[in-house]
């Protein structure tokens, strides 16, 4: 055993080598202060709304402990499905697409202490965040039930066979995915697949309609509704069995026999998972190499768009129809769109279920200010989605940037295929959710416009910070795009996006601000004036245009220094 | 066609390339020699426009390429040393999409594409992803992208690697062709043979500065060795490793 471990220590030596250096780099610091926040930010909620339902269903009599046994069961089956999931893609990298992989192929390692080092690195790739999450919750369960260190030791003995399991579960159904598909395929079945579950998640979480938590009367419901949930209860799976184990520490009846059975399955799996890995491994790494079946066909949609794109000239039409190729060929990129729309969706339908629309009797100020929160909300989302895809633009270039900078485009010709690229699908989203929830709400005529005024102005505006701030702080060496928002660069993109929000918010209410004390209890109600809606129209449209061309002119001077800006390629 | 005067570039404290002047006609194949890290590539990545210089100049067909990089650029073809490029357009598409940033476009192009695929075998994959390509497949590929334009001026940088025996044999006709009709070429290579046999002119440079130029002839000269070969006579410019030393590293 003693030089597999050792073997074990030299293969994740560089991983831990690779964390330790990433520390001090630009864009890390970023993106730790974004997990803070974040962590700040949803660690309290989580803590506190457990720590509140707990209580109550401690409350009810004789059932209570079982309901929150039940609950904490419900929660890790969730963890394991997403652990699962996560899993099955992490190995793909580790196992098969990692570049490392030919030369440790090529060594005299052995093949368990390859397995078991990179099921090691899928297991923490794949579990930080769900143990992240399950601070709040294990934090909850021991403030309400008194579990103390005796709980925080069987918590710990329960959760790291809990998150073996999937590993060796997930990888082992990777390899044998990867015998029927090219890993870059499977990856791809897993990316939309993954999208897709997470998208059903929300919507089944939202369909819940969790804020009739905050009125009393629908507790009775809840608990009704847990008591009669079966799923659950599960004797044959590991969230049941973490569950029943820590529960028992805390209402009394600990057993140990269900850590004993989360040991030993996690045992069984990693043994299963190795012998799996040595029968088939070779082969499957063999055919992980093979390509796609890649053959593009000159589809008529991509026809359409060229001829669509041909008034542009040969130069500007190429640089557009390239990244929009280079979007849709990426199931990673556009599997995103997936849960974007269901985001719209729960946007809209929150709207829908608002008392308001409902006519449960709030004033027609409450309305009005809901119009100006809407349009908040919706540029957030606006912002939040241009950091996403059009942020990392710059970046993405990194490695074939050579090819732009050795060819005669100039920087302002770059950049403004890129904005076309970037503003035509936010503009459309944000005009579609816009008029959505102003039919919803009912908003009068004026404001309407106003509000489909700013929403098109803020789009131009975050659509030129976004590649401006992504010109400013490239992150060339990232290949994953779903990471680069999270650097320095995206932060301050937000930061910048927000306060262009802000200003203008500000400047509608400060035009409108005669209108909308009238709405106050005690005035005499009356509509906009057109004086004040043309006033906030024009702060609007010089707020949004200096919002664009500022940052775009900064954009275009920074990367027309093509010297200084791919010296960092 | 490319003019280099005091050329100088520094990544903090380390000057990658000091103070370099050389002056390349057309019709001329130019090889450009070192050991690693001398400074071939960012010397060539100046040329081509993606590094600007600290100081110095460069110019091609007489524009500047820091005051007027439209103009230079719409002159030259730029093989990089690594072969990256869009892995999710095809062949053709990325053809097509150099093809566009130089301003064309059209039937002309569209035969121009074929014709640069056929020439080296890539038909077959013309409408494959090219992330599905061999490494030889994206060199030829990337060749083929910096061709599209008819370029005046060709800046490769390490042309042979990936490509088989076939391929390298037609990237040698092919520079020889195209400097025979007036092209520029400019080469750094690490394969003595290619530079001995293609090369109309020569240059060694190490450390960031030009230690040697001219033909082979010339180079022999500054070497002071006669009727030796290029190997020789780079080992002895750039005070290669000796046979002791050699045998010493390889020592069981």
């Amino acid at each position: 055993m003693g030089p597999v471990l050792r073997e074990i220590g030299v293969l994740l030596r560089p991983k831990w080598l690779a964390v330790r250096r990433r520390r001090g780099q630009r864009g890390r610091i970023g993106r730790l202060l974004i997990l803070a926040a974040v962590g700040g930010a949803a660690w309290p909620f989580i803590y506190l709304a457990l720590v509140r339902l707990l209580t109550i269903l401690r409350a009810v009599e004789e059932i209570g402990p079982l309901l929150a046994a039940r609950l904490l069961g419900l929660g890790l089956l969730l963890f394991l499905g997403i652990l699962l999931l996560s899993n099955l893609i992490a190995s793909l990298s580790s196992f098969f697409l990692a570049r490392d992989l030919p030369a440790i192929r090529s060594s005299p390692v052995d093949w368990l202490s390859v397995y078991a080092a990179r099921l090691l690195e899928t297991t923490v790739s794949s579990s930080w965040m769900v143990v992240l999450v399950l601070i709040p919750v294990v934090a909850a369960y021991a403030r309400v039930y008194g579990g103390g260190a005796g709980f925080l030791a069987v918590v710990l003995a329960a959760i790291i066979p809990f998150l073996l399991i999937p590993a060796a579960i997930g990888s082992a159904l990777t390899l044998l995915l990867v015998r029927v598909f090219p890993a870059r395929r499977s990856r791809d079945i897993l990316a939309v697949t993954g999208m897709a579950a997470a998208a059903l998640l929300v919507l089944v979480l939202r369909t819940l309609r969790p804020e009739r938590l905050v009125n009393p009367e629908t507790y009775r419901n809840l608990v009704d509704f847990l008591a009669v949930l079966r799923g659950p209860a599960s004797p044959w799976l590991p969230s049941g069995w973490g569950a029943d184990a820590m529960m028992g520490v805390l209402i009394g009846g600990f057993d140990p026999f269900h850590l004993v059975l989360l040991w030993s399955t996690a045992a069984a799996a990693f043994v299963a998972g190795a012998a799996l890995h040595a029968r088939l491994y070779p082969a499957c790494f063999t055919k992980a190499q093979e390509g796609n079946e890649n053959r593009m066909r000159h589809h008529v949609a991509w026809r359409s768009l060229e001829r669509i794109l041909a008034p542009l000239g040969a130069q500007r039409r190429e640089l557009i129809l390239k990244d929009v190729r280079m979007f849709f060929r990426d199931t990673t990129q556009w599997s995103q769109l997936i849960i974007l729309a269901v985001l719209v969706v729960v946007y809209v339908y929150n709207m829908r279920v608002l008392p308001l629309a409902t006519g449960t009797g709030i004033s027609r100020y409450l309305v009005t200010l809901v119009v100006f929160l809407n349009l908040a909300l919706t540029g957030f989302v606006l912002a939040a989605i241009a950091a996403r895809f059009v942020f990392p633009m710059p970046s993405l270039e990194g490695r074939t940037l050579w090819l732009l900078l050795s060819a005669p485009v100039d920087a302002r010709t770059l950049l403004g295929a890129k904005f076309r690229v970037g503003i035509v699908p936010l503009t459309a989203m944000a005009l579609a959710l816009t008029i959505a929830t102003g039919w919803i709400l009912g908003v009068p005529a004026g404001l309407f416009a106003l509000n489909l005024l700013a929403i098109v102005g803020l789009g131009a505006a975050f659509t030129a910070q976004a590649l401006a701030w992504g010109v400013l702080y490239p992150q060339f060496e990232s290949e994953n795009a779903a990471q680069i928002p999270t650097s320095l660069g995206g932060m301050l993109f937000m930061l910048g996006a927000l306060a262009t929000l802000g200003l203008v918010m500000f400047a509608q209410i400060w035009s409108l601000r005669e209108f909308l004390l009238s709405g106050l209890p005690g005035r005499l109600p009356r509509a906009a004036l057109p004086g004040e809606l043309s006033l906030a129209a024009a702060l609007t449209v010089v707020i949004c245009s200096a919002g664009s061309l500022m940052p775009f002119q900064l954009a275009v001077r920074r990367l027309s220094a093509t010297g200084r800006w791919s010296a960092e390629s | 066609m490319i003019r280099l005067e005091g050329l100088r570039k520094r990544y903090g404290d380390f000057t990658a390339v000091d103070g370099l002047d050389l002056e390349v006609g057309s019709g001329v194949i130019f090889g450009l020699l070192g050991p690693n890290g001398a400074g071939k590539t960012t010397t060539l990545r100046m040329i081509a426009g993606i590094l600007e210089p600290d100081a110095g100049t460069v110019e091609l067909g007489g524009h500047d390429i820091v005051q007027h990089p439209k103009a230079a650029r719409a002159l030259l073809g730029f093989v990089p040393d690594r072969p990256f490029v869009y892995e999710k357009l095809t062949g053709a598409e990325l053809l097509q999409f150099t093809a566009g940033l130089y301003g064309l476009d059209g039937p002309e192009i569209e035969a121009r594409i074929d014709e640069l695929l056929d020439l080296w075998d890539l038909a077959p994959w013309r409408d494959q992803l090219i992330e599905s390509y061999s490494h030889g497949m994206r060199q030829k590929i990337i060749i083929s992208s910096a061709l599209i334009h008819r370029p005046k001026v060709l800046v490769v940088d390490e042309p042979m690697v990936g490509l088989d025996p076939r391929s390298a044999r037609l990237l040698k006709d092919l520079l020889r062709s195209y400097a025979d009709a007036g092209g520029t070429a400019m080469v750094s290579t690490h394969t003595l043979e290619l530079a001995e046999t293609l090369c109309d002119r020569l240059a060694v440079i190490d450390r960031g500065r030009i230690v040697a130029q001219g033909t082979l002839d010339d180079l022999r000269r500054t070497a002071a060795i006669d009727a030796a070969g290029l190997e020789e006579v780079f080992l002895r410019i750039t005070r290669g490793a000796t046979d002791a030393e050699i045998d010493r590293a390889l020592e069981a």
